[in-house]
């Protein structure tokens, strides 16, 4: 008795320092994320990672979207933290590069930045510095997404120009079918709406006037936008100022609505809930037949290295993997979403359908441009047109107060 | 027995009471006392995203209070905790004063009705927010549906879209969930009152009316200042009902704006919309607890003043 326990532990304590030493050559990185959704995805990568470095593991950890800035914060500011993070774009990149806790990348320590656009790399970049901060993985556009079957049954096309828009909503209405099913409750949900109706109606000029300070937020050209999406607001849901963003997603999953004014990211998540919907996307309607359609791209987030980690080259050979075309690929034909990185091959219709439709694309404004002080450009966007469209103040109003808000820190709009 | 309790103490049993008091006293420091004072110490500094920057002395007090761009935010908000205070102590505190005199009189199958009451109180508040957010649906929602049903459809309205009721609508279900707290303690307030002064009165023919106002209310001051004092509290922490409810914006354009969403705004920033600013969010937070503790000390102090013994 007394023998075999002594065996017995004996080989605990050898298999004990057979695996200590099999650790020792094996250098163990940290990946923080927010999307638990994705962890099939992100362990698959993993083993692909490994099989190219067999040296190095990853353990890959999540916390959920709404508390992952606050805990990813404290960790940092405590010295410690994963040594590969999943990071946010823009503003909220900002608050944590700022403060030097992330590596600055450059075309010596990750090679592979070459394989991005521009406007992807500025979402990761840190613009007192203008040093890039993150491996920028995936582009994300407002636009309008369509039930197919619904649009062929009632003998419709995707409307071009935006008469035709308000013309096809009358229809399906007098069909008593829900053109829109969009609902304004929930507030950022007037940012997506604006991106998703109105991006071809202000034009990249206007964008363009916007940085440059020759236009401002009260120009003719944002102010009559806005009166159109008043307009076409009475084909939204039912009661749509009490309809909250899940209610507005049922509605389309249901299939009980024509058209959906969002994310392109919403189409993989319908999909899911409801394999059988048909869906396709088309641009912001323009005013006037010959005017270039656009859809409002944004940046999600990135892969960055913590400055403060023991183990960055390990840690930047593994973000240096995820900027290559093959995770690209991977990454955009398993999550629908689709990555930036130039020369993937798409195998999803609606991805490819958002991708050729990204060449022609203004930015989502508020995010890209004025979510970096408060005001926010976000937080008055979101608040006026959902007082807009609830029928208590006038586009006028609503872009004067916008204006107002942004042009107490916005140089060129103090002149 | 006297003189062997004056004795100095032992020393195993000085051991034994330090051992019961300095985990909870540790306990309280490093997880209430330290954050509180970290959070007034970080209010005086300017802050780079996490990075904590130079001394500002009072400038965030000035921001949140006199900024163009807070302070507007924040008084809209206190506004909005004063009305769910004063609507709170009508509905919440009143409503549960005369739920317990109903209770108290044991009608029939009163012992159910003291549970039924104090049900939704055990619930979890986030349970109740989606719950309530389900009945306040516009378009399937319990309520609307219910004046559909019986003709009133002018009255259906779109809740917790439309300002002029998305507040409202938000005390409402707060008093829902917590009515029956108020209405256990003025239970057990009452049931402390000696059965002969409410014998005597009555036999003096008073109504039902004047027994409440001149005999039941003025005994059951102890129960009221613990109700008033923590309701106080509460209206001026609310957080998670409207945070489930409308979320962290105060949707819809800030008409159920309350300082904690403010705070939480600020502090932590809005993934959706803004970003965080954490000497302003502490600014924030030290001046929310300074008013709280001040106020409630007063208040109680006014309430205590009231109770007679007896």
């Amino acid at each position: 008795m007394k023998l075999t326990r002594r065996i017995l532990m004996a080989a605990a304590a050898g298999s004990f320092l057979l695996s200590g030493t099999a650790a020792m050559a094996q250098t163990e990185l940290t990946f923080w994320s927010w999307r638990q959704e994705d962890k099939a995805f992100y362990q698959d990568i993993i083993k692909k990672f490994q099989a190219k470095e067999p040296g190095i593991t990853v353990k890959f950890e999540t916390y959920a979207p709404e508390n992952y800035q606050t805990i990813l914060s404290t960790a940092l500011a405590a010295g410690r933290g994963p040594d590969v993070i999943q990071a946010r774009a823009y503003g909220n990149l900002e608050t944590i590069a700022t403060s030097g806790y992330l590596l600055a990348l450059d075309q010596q320590n990750v090679p592979e930045l070459a394989n991005f656009p521009e406007a992807a790399l500025a979402a990761e970049t840190l613009r007192s510095n203008g040093k890039v901060y993150a491996v920028p993985f995936a582009m994300q556009a407002q636009l309008v997404v369509y039930n197919k079957k619904i649009f062929k049954d009632n003998g419709l096309n995707p409307p071009k120009t935006w008469d035709e828009m308000m013309a096809l909503a009358q229809a399906l209405k007098a069909k008593n079918i829900n053109p829109f099913s969009n609902g304004t409750a929930t507030a950022w949900q007037n940012e997506t709406i604006v991106g998703g109706l109105l991006s071809s109606m202000l034009g990249k000029e206007f964008e363009a006037d916007i940085v440059s300070g020759k236009a401002n937020f009260t120009d003719p050209r944002f102010v009559s936008a806005l009166a159109k999406l008043k307009d076409i607001s009475q084909y939204f849901a039912p009661n749509f100022i009490g309809v909250d963003y899940p209610s507005s997603q049922q509605l389309f999953v249901a299939g009980r609505a024509a058209m959906f004014a969002g994310g392109s990211y919403e189409v993989a998540n319908f999909k899911n809930q409801n394999p059988t919907l048909d869906l396709g996307v088309f641009p912001a309607p323009v005013l006037k037949a010959g005017d270039q359609a656009l859809i409002a791209t944004y940046y999600d987030g990135g892969y960055a290295v913590n400055a403060k980690s023991e183990k960055k080259d390990a840690a930047l050979k593994f973000v240096r993997f995820l900027a290559t075309p093959e995770y690209g690929t991977a990454f955009t034909n398993t999550l629908k979403n689709l990555s930036p990185i130039k020369g993937i091959k798409i195998e999803d219709p609606i991805t490819q359908d958002v991708a050729k439709l990204a060449e022609n694309s203004m930015s989502y404004l508020m995010l890209v441009r004025f979510r970096y002080q408060e005001p926010s450009g976000s937080v008055l966007l979101q608040s006026n047109v959902q007082k807009m469209l609830a029928g208590q103040q006038t586009p006028e109003q609503a872009a004067a107060e916008i204006n107002k808000g942004i042009a107490t820190y916005y140089k060129p709009f103090q002149k | 027995m006297q003189a062997s309790r004056q004795q100095p103490r032992s020393l195993k049993h000085q051991l034994w009471v330090a051992f019961l008091v300095v985990p909870p006293i540790v306990f309280m420091s490093l997880f209430v006392v330290y954050p509180i004072l970290s959070a007034f110490a970080y209010a005086f500094y300017d802050w780079q995203g996490l990075a904590r920057g130079e001394f500002v002395g009072l400038k965030n007090f000035r921001e949140v209070l006199f900024g163009a761009t807070m302070a507007p935010v924040v008084w809209n908000a206190f506004l909005h905790n004063v009305y769910a205070l004063i609507a709170l102590m009508i509905i919440q505190n009143g409503g549960g004063f005369f739920l317990a005199w109903l209770l108290y009189k044991e009608p029939f199958g009163f012992r159910f009705h003291r549970i039924a009451v104090f049900v939704p109180v055990v619930l979890s508040t986030i349970i109740v927010g989606f719950l309530w957010k389900l009945f306040l649906n516009p378009n399937f929602g319990i309520i609307n549906q219910a004046l559909y049903s019986v003709g009133l459809d002018s009255w259906a309205k779109p809740w917790l879209g439309d300002s002029s009721t998305a507040l409202g609508a938000l005390i409402l279900a707060n008093a829902w969930h917590f009515v029956g707290f108020p209405a256990l303690v003025y239970l057990a307030g009452m049931q402390r009152i000696p059965p002969e002064i409410i014998e005597a009165a009555r036999l003096d023919g008073t109504n039902e009316w004047q027994l409440l106002k001149n005999v039941v209310w003025p005994l059951v001051a102890p129960s009221t200042t613990i109700l008033f004092t923590l309701l106080f509290i509460g209206a001026f922490n609310w957080f998670e009902i409207p945070y489930v409810m409308v979320g962290l914006d105060g949707s819809p354009f800030g008409s159920t704006d309350v300082l904690g969403l403010v705070f939480y705004r600020t502090a932590f920033g809005n993934q959706s919309a803004s970003i965080q600013n954490f000497g302003m969010g502490s600014a924030l937070a030290t001046l929310l607890f300074l008013f709280i503790v001040v106020f409630a000390s007063m208040l109680t102090l006014w309430l205590r003043r009231r109770e007679i013994q007896f």
